[in-house]
């Protein structure tokens, strides 16, 4: 039975999206060439995206997907001969038995492709969206305020540094397995900073990048139910999804966490992130996502920013610190040390993390001083800082913050000023 | 990261004369170099934007109180100020932007040799990320 017309393009769409990794997993295995199937499965993908919702929803449709692409990629090594045969002397990815069962193994492969390291990060981000979130390069484009020429480009360069890589289409190997992981997480989470944050363009023309991102996390935790970091990652995500209706006022203005009215975060979205991020913990030695996602957790469940547990977000910045070494995660333990031994402590440390020079020339040290010398009632020296952190900011609604941050407290210094003056 | 590299009308170090002095061949040289220099770029996902602007003598200046416009025809004495034309490219690393722009500076000049024209590089503004 074909589901009527009048049901249509939104089902479509959804379906679309959901088959097509599993789509190409069972073409690339087939025919081997991955960067001639990806593009067969697109071409595939968009047939179905015109015809489906007016002559219906096949019967099978995983399996018509399949068998336009395999048409295609039949058609395609049928008129280049001469192609065909350097290109298969070049794949080294044979055409394996296909195995009806390798379907999640196959989703699962496709993402350590996508995201392989030898891959600019820009270029796998493109790459991903499109082979495994199953947008179009004209969708991914337009999310990303790239001319559709140069994120073309990004995809098949992509496809060919993986091709020309020589690895077979397979999973990698158990011992390799974390560090593969890496990257792969990585682009995930890029994916949805850069929809989190929608700086620039006019967002309604923006594909939901955020929900993209949750999306293929969401997947990613399906293939990988018992890993520790991809659940972290997904907490994370969500956690920080949850307050996207407070981060920014009417006007689009920058609301930093301190300040945002909680009752306005999503409160299911936070349940469903902390239930993940408190699984996350569970799964052995706790990893940088879900370190993150348990902070993130510990702000989430919190009435208020005082009445936040920062001893906890101290001691979990500390274990961050510890695995990363990192001089941004030593910055934001600051900030949690000041919450929870006032200013002094943590200028000290935020001084201290100046003076060593790692991260010289970042408005983030001048921005996080500011607000502790703010805290200690320095506010001649927090204004300059203020405005030294304005002056390095690399972007818009953060500087026009900090900003607003040092001509408040010009107000707070000598009182509103005189009109007559 | 984004960065606009920025071309002015002055600015070239190189000690070549005006480009309506120079050779067809020279003129048709650089400008195969700009285009060459945009196709690579566009291949290796970089370029996001290329655009020339209209010459000086074009510009108009702009300067309101609200209520009438004042408006400033060219030429100006100060052309060599105006912008002349930019790029955007998006990179990986700050150096890789610098890399960039020293191409373009060296584009072909007269007699092939490189004009060595100053280029701005400036970072475009971008979102901020979801700690803050």
């Amino acid at each position: 039975m074909k589901v009527p017309p009048s049901n249509v393009p939104d089902r479509v769409e959804g379906l679309l999206r959901e088959l097509a990794p599993r789509a190409l997993g069972v073409v690339v295995r087939r025919f081997g060439h991955f960067d001639d199937a990806e593009d067969a499965v697109q071409e595939a993908l968009v047939a179905a995206a015109s015809s489906w919702p007016v002559d219906g929803i096949p019967d099978h449709p995983l399996g018509w997907l399949i068998h336009v692409a395999a048409r295609r990629m039949t058609d395609l090594y049928r008129s280049d001969e001469a192609r065909r045969r350097r290109e298969d002397l070049a794949a080294s990815w044979s055409s394996d038995q296909p195995d009806p069962a390798s379907g999640h193994d196959d989703t699962l492969t496709l993402f350590f492709m996508c995201c392989h390291p030898s891959l600019p990060v820009a270029s796998a981000v493109a790459l991903a969206l499109r082979a495994l979130g199953g947008l179009t390069t004209r969708e991914i484009a337009a999310a990303f305020l790239v001319p559709e020429a140069t994120t073309a480009q990004r995809i098949s360069r992509a496809k060919r540094t993986i091709v020309e890589s020589g690895e077979p289409f397979a999973l990698p190997a158990e011992g390799a397995r974390v560090a593969r992981l890496a990257p792969v997480l990585r682009v995930v989470y890029l994916v949805f900073n850069e929809g989190y944050a929608t700086s620039h363009g006019p967002e309604l023309e923006r594909a939901d990048l955020a929900a993209e991102a949750i999306r293929l996390g969401r997947l990613l935790y399906e293939l990988l139910p018992d890993d520790g970091e991809v659940m972290g990652l997904l907490a994370l995500m969500l956690l920080t999804e949850a307050r996207r209706p407070a981060r920014t006022t009417d006007a689009g203005a920058l609301v930093p966490l301190r300040e945002q009215d909680r009752t306005r975060w999503d409160r299911a979205l936070v349940a469903e992130g902390m239930t993940l991020a408190t699984s996350a913990l569970d799964q052995g030695p706790m990893g940088e996502y879900a370190a993150q996602a348990a902070i993130a957790a510990l702000h989430d469940g919190a009435p208020s920013h005082e009445e936040t547990d920062w001893r906890r977000i101290m001691l979990l910045y500390t274990v961050l610190e510890q695995r990363t070494d990192s001089p941004v995660v030593r910055l934001n333990r600051a900030v949690a040390v000041a919450m929870v031994d006032g200013p002094e402590p943590a200028l000290a440390l935020v001084n201290e993390l100046a003076a060593s020079g790692a991260l010289a020339g970042s408005h983030r040290v001048h921005a996080v001083r500011a607000h502790l010398l703010e805290m200690h009632g320095d506010l001649e020296a927090a204004k300059s800082e203020y405005v030294a952190a304005a002056a390095g900011s690399a972007n818009t609604r953060e500087r026009d913050y900090l900003t607003m941050k040092a001509a408040a407290l010009d107000v707070a210094r000598v009182g509103p000023p005189s009109r007559d003056r | 990261m984004r960065f606009m590299l920025i071309q002015n009308y002055g600015g070239v170090e190189g000690d070549c004369a005006p480009m309506y002095e120079w050779t067809p061949e020279e003129v048709a040289a650089h400008i195969q170099f700009q285009q060459t220099l945009n196709t690579q770029l566009e291949e290796l996902g970089e370029l996001i934007d290329a655009q020339g602007l209209a010459g000086p003598d074009e510009a108009r200046f702009v300067v309101s109180d609200g209520a009438t416009p004042l408006v400033t025809d060219g030429p100006f004495p100060e052309s060599k100020e105006l912008l002349a034309g930019y790029r955007i490219v998006e990179v990986d690393t700050p150096e890789r932007a610098v890399e960039i722009a020293g191409l373009i500076s060296a584009a072909p000049g007269q007699g092939g040799a490189p004009i060595r024209q100053r280029i701005e590089v400036r970072q475009v503004m971008s979102a901020p990320d979801p700690e803050v």
